[in-house]
């Protein structure tokens, strides 16, 4: 038997992007990991120190607190994401993939904050709260909450300035999740549902019972991709609040904590060295995410599938 | 189609010929800053003014954008392609660059006998021997009111911290819909620089405070930085509604729209609120010293200077410039033009603005000191600098008192910085 000859078209397909993607995307990822294992000397001179870096920001009591504050806030930042966003955009697609009249009127509304630049975003939002001018003082007054000391400093106090931030990312955001549900909700069979409803199944039980199992494994990546995108989270905190991720560092998740590590801040010069450091980790946290949700989640759906 | 040619040629020939004519005749001398605003002023005024004595220099002002100047001409200098004359930040970032051999030494540059050690502080070596850049400005601090509302409600200027405080409360009494105290505390930085560094110095005695500060003799939980803290702590009731979520610019808003009274200041401001709103009519007064006091201290904060990049190849022409940095005729010209950044020369110049006029004559009347965390306090991390944005703001916000304040960041300063280990244990750190 002769054996068939190497496909070589298939490399030269492969090749562009192979060659783009390891250019800009692998090179780069490795050369930050490899960064962040020295040191830079006040001569310039790189100095190679292991894992050493990766030790002073988990035990250096100047390092630990914010890695941990940016940490835990990323997380809270998340969690509103997934308890929100999520759910919110599943029921909006399921309204709209529900033949309401006018449909494509309300798709493109909610979408639109998703196409708009975050800094346009954050700069709308903090006109919308800006004591100075917005329309929050006046509405707060007929509420009659004018002296809320919360209330009228939503992006000033600690307690309230993140999860009005994540809100705001929300709202932008939403759109994003509910074209993705929408889009696995249009391809379930119409004989499916109208069978169901044939035998005399509610819209909850339709729902329930058909519609949720077959978008499951959109579920998992709305999942998946919010909690890449969260972790990577960086110009909308950036735009509002600034690098220093205030008040008392309260906003600060890690791409904010990344940018004032590498790029220094006011006063004090960036250290490119514990910045890739930062960055480091912030790629252990997505890969750890991935990893669960690939092993977790992804295999015990082929299975179901298949 | 031939006549069109040769007019092409004869119009290349022409270009060439006035081109390297131009590089021949004149020699190039680029000037790095971050001053991105000033660029007409430095085409229009200053670099005309220049020529008029050296027609042969052609000068060329090519600033970069303020937050990332540090980091562009970093990369510029390591490639060499920086300009001949580099404008320095003050303290850490220029010294860091001298000890780099990025900045060249001046002690020997005609007219620098023009300016005063506490003029060059912020541009020498830490014993003082070595000067690299020429002072060209410092920026002060004080307090702007809003006279047209002083008058309707029959007040004055304050003399003393007691009379400001008290005055505070008489405006929120009288006239409860403007804020006494026009500034917020979102942006972090007014609440330390228009706050703390505005007023504390009158509480810990400017420079002598200063240099027993960075001997360890003092730190931030002692005497008058305490006190400086504890009389920030005191503008919380009069700041403006929202106060925590009042941005920077939200405070410019409501000052120069006659919502507020007096608004904590950086002589900048002069000539900002002057475009903002040119009826604004304005008043100053410097931080009132506490009762008693014999002295009063101003935060006189050097704040730009130039100097010579060694690898220049324009060095003779670029020297020239500087030393026209040191006359006279560069100091009426630049204190004139831009009010409110006021030259460190020797001389008595005058400044046709007066509320830029007033803030100059405490000078006069006052000791100046500047930003005393410029100065090698925030060279490590945790800076000094930095934490005190956030002390401040913390104070302000309600969320530490003075005393809790103090001691955070003093524990975080003695974390590295020598003279104050003792501090550390002192005070219990972690």
């Amino acid at each position: 038997m002769r054996r068939k000859p190497f496909p070589w078209h298939i490399t030269v397909f492969l090749a562009p992007a192979v060659l783009i993607y390891t250019l800009f995307m692998i090179y780069p990822m490795l050369a930050s990991l490899k960064f962040s294992l020295y040191q830079s000397l006040d001569d310039g001179r790189q100095v190679f120190v292991a894992f050493g870096n990766y030790i002073k920001l988990l035990t250096d009591p100047n390092w630990k607190e914010p890695f941990w504050n940016a940490f835990w806030n990323n997380v809270v930042f998340f969690v509103i994401h997934m308890s929100l966003q999520n759910p919110i955009g599943l029921l909006l697609a399921v309204l709209l993939a529900s033949n309401i009249r006018g449909a494509w009127i309300y798709r493109t509304i909610i979408f639109t904050p998703t196409i708009l630049s975050v800094v346009l975003v954050g700069f709308a939002w903090k006109l919308i709260l800006s004591p100075t001018w917005g329309i929050w003082f006046p509405l707060l007054d007929r509420l009659g909450l004018g002296d809320n000391e919360v209330a009228i400093a939503l992006l000033g106090n600690e307690s309230s300035a993140l999860i009005t931030l994540s809100l705001i990312s929300v709202w932008q955001n939403i759109g994003i999740p509910m074209m993705l549900f929408l889009a696995a909700l249009i391809r379930i069979p119409s004989e499916l549902i109208e069978a169901a409803q044939v035998d005399g199944a509610s819209s909850w039980r339709v729902f329930w019972r058909i519609q949720f199992p077959l978008i499951v494994p959109t579920v998992g990546i709305v999942a998946i991709l919010t909690f890449i995108g969260n972790f990577n989270a960086f110009d909308l905190i950036y735009a509002t609040q600034g690098a220093l991720a205030g008040p008392n560092y309260s906003t600060d998740i890690m791409g904010t904590f990344f940018f004032r590590t590498f790029f220094g801040f006011q006063l004090r010069p960036g250290d490119p060295n514990m910045g890739a450091t930062v960055a480091g980790m912030m790629l252990l946290i997505i890969l750890a995410g991935v990893l669960l949700y690939l092993y977790g989640w992804q295999r015990r759906m082929e299975e179901v599938q298949f | 189609m031939f006549r069109r040619l040769t007019g092409a040629l004869a119009l290349a020939a022409f270009l060439m010929a006035t081109f390297l004519g131009g590089a021949f005749a004149k020699q190039q001398v680029i000037i790095e800053s971050w001053r991105t605003d000033d660029l007409k002023l430095w085409k229009d005024v200053i670099i005309p003014a220049f020529n008029k004595h050296y027609p042969d220099i052609e000068v060329i002002f090519a600033p970069t954008n303020p937050a990332e100047y540090n980091a562009v001409l970093d990369s510029k200098l390591q490639a060499g392609t920086a300009g001949d004359l580099i404008t320095c930040r003050p303290f850490g970032k220029s010294l860091e660059l001298y000890n780099k051999g990025h900045l060249a030494p001046l002690n020997d540059l005609p007219g620098m006998e023009n300016f005063t050690d506490f003029a060059k502080v912020a541009w020498s070596t830490d014993d003082g021997s070595v000067t690299y850049c020429v002072p060209m400005a410092s920026v002060i601090h004080g307090f702007l009111y809003n006279k047209d509302l002083f008058d309707k409600y029959g007040f004055q200027p304050p003399k003393t911290w007691e009379e400001f405080i008290d005055l505070l409360g008489q405006m929120k009494k009288k006239a409860p819909a403007l804020a006494p105290l026009v500034m917020g505390t979102k942006d972090q930085w007014e609440a330390a620089t228009m706050g703390w560094h505005n007023i504390a110095p009158n509480y810990y005695g400017g420079e002598a405070g200063r240099r027993a500060f960075l001997a360890g003799k003092e730190g931030f939980h002692t005497d008058g930085f305490l006190k400086g803290f504890e009389a920030l702590a005191q503008w919380a009731p009069y700041l403006p509604r929202g106060f925590k979520a009042v941005s920077y610019s939200d405070a410019q808003q409501l000052f120069t729209q006659g919502r507020g009274f007096i608004y904590p200041a950086g002589s900048w401001d002069i000539g900002v609120f002057h475009q903002m709103n040119p009826k604004l009519n304005m008043g100053a007064f410097k931080a009132p010293p506490p009762t008693g006091a014999t002295k009063s201290y101003i935060s006189d904060h050097q704040d730009i200077a130039m100097g010579l990049n060694p690898a220049s190849k324009n060095a003779d022409a670029a020297k020239k410039f500087l030393e026209w940095l040191t006359t006279k005729e560069f100091a009426e010209l630049y204190g004139n033009a831009l009010p409110g950044f006021f030259p460190l020369h020797n001389f008595n110049i005058t400044i046709s603005d007066p509320v830029a006029n007033e803030f100059l004559s405490w000078r006069q009347t006052s000791e100046g000191t500047f930003r005393m965390t410029y100065y090698k306090l925030s060279d490590q991390k945790p800076d000094a600098e930095t934490d005190l944005w956030v002390a401040s703001v913390n104070i302000l916000n309600g969320n530490q008192t003075p005393e809790e304040a103090a001691k955070w960041i003093e524990c975080r300063l003695s974390s590295w910085y020598q003279p104050h280990k003792h501090f550390h244990e002192e005070l219990n750190c972690k």
